[in-house]
């Protein structure tokens, strides 16, 4: 049997290679020009949305204890951590556990979390409001979660996907965006966080310095609509 | 000749298992792989995807019977899935079976998606789905999903024009 095995893997092998030379390589020297990073891009797709240093709307939207939110509601805030994310992405459910604990460490600090869905639920029913209410419930959200119904705020923010942080401070032009972009660098593991950017923004804001990262990408769900 | 046929049997085996899902830990693995040694005037179209993303799955059909050749050009697909490491074994083997797609495909469990999202595209968000289209020295990214077969070849002739 351990003979078969050897004979297999080494016409295994074999094919393999054979494979290989029949394909037209370039060499090593050109693979370098050839490589996507140095390839010239040429369209794109146009995303509009906030920028770090913006000042970013405020909005009036349904929380899902029925009542009307808006971020003047909150006087007392130094700022807030608008969070879109949504009941059925599972980028989205993987965070809600820290999105909780980023609620319960800042709020008493100023910054509360302003969790806000963008999707539209008519495709994605597990979106919907009523969702949102038993999700809310079932994981014992501590913050506003927002619909955004109708989708006028996503767009004027530019979150393209949840979960889609925007860290906002407030000044006396508005709540002016400090940091974009995702809550830490491990979505799959939260234990094997190395940089936790959300908390590092708002813990430079906290001692009156700007955040060193301002802007960072993950992997999330298209906003559906 | 029963140890033929039998050579035969598991050969096909192991092959259909090595080509059936190849995993990248890191991104260096995945671009050294299918971002270098590109071959000249072959259309690479690479989606990124994910089992759970509804969008993704709805546009797979049009990706699976692209053209094998557009405008003279060979196409070559390759569905880059970002499944989480956890959900490889009970998710994504089992779809990339039923489904019995034909294009490569690899998964990507590199966690640490800021670091390489940029890399593949500048304005990438990291939304999917998105797809890369490579053509020699150029590329255009779509960070879409795509709704017709037609749709996707159009945007596959503006980068051969």
């Amino acid at each position: 049997m351990k003979t078969l095995r050897i004979a297999v893997l080494a016409s295994l092998l074999m094919m393999l290679s054979a494979c290989n030379q029949n394909t037209k390589k370039k060499s090593n020297k050109e693979v370098a020009q050839s490589n996507a990073v140095n390839a010239k891009p040429i369209k794109s797709t146009i995303v509009y949305g906030y920028k770090v240093g913006d000042i970013a709307t405020d909005f009036s939207l349904k929380n899902i204890d029925d009542t009307m939110v808006s971020l003047s509601d909150f006087p007392e805030a130094k700022g807030f951590i608008v969070t879109f994310t949504c009941n059925h992405c599972p980028y989205s459910v993987a965070y809600e556990d820290r999105i909780i604990a980023l609620d319960k460490k800042y709020k008493s600090q100023g910054y509360p979390v302003i969790a806000i869905n963008p999707n539209n639920p008519r495709n994605y029913p597990t979106d919907s409001f009523e969702n949102m209410k038993i999700r809310a419930k079932q994981k014992g959200f501590t913050f506003p979660y927002l619909f955004d119904d109708g989708q006028k705020i996503y767009p004027q923010y530019g979150a393209t996907k949840t979960p889609h942080i925007f860290l906002l401070q407030k000044t006396d032009d508005g709540n002016r965006v400090e940091y974009i972009g995702a809550i830490d660098d491990n979505v799959q593991n939260a234990n094997a966080v190395k940089r936790k950017f959300a908390e590092d923004a708002i813990d430079a804001l906290l001692a009156g310095k700007q955040p060193t990262i301002t802007y960072t990408k993950a992997i999330g769900c298209s906003i559906k609509i | 000749m029963k140890k033929f046929i039998c050579i035969i049997l598991v050969l096909v085996s192991f092959s259909n298992a090595f080509s059936q899902v190849k995993e990248y830990e890191t991104y260096s693995a995945f671009a050294k792989a299918h971002l270098e040694n590109l071959e000249e005037d072959k259309v690479y179209v690479i989606n990124f995807w994910a089992t759970w993303c509804a969008p993704c799955i709805k546009e797979l059909p049009y990706f699976e019977s692209l053209s094998k050749s557009i405008d003279g050009h060979k196409t070559e697909v390759l569905l880059v899935s970002l499944d989480f490491g956890n959900q490889i074994k009970n998710k994504l083997y089992p779809f990339v079976e039923k489904k019995q797609l034909k294009s490569e495909v690899v998964v990507l469990t590199d966690g640490n998606a800021n670091s390489w999202i940029e890399k593949i595209y500048p304005s990438w968000t990291g939304a999917i789905p998105a797809t890369l289209i490579l053509h020699n020295e150029q590329l255009v990214f779509y960070e879409k999903s795509y709704h017709s077969k037609d749709e996707l070849e159009d945007d596959i002739k503006k980068i051969l024009n």
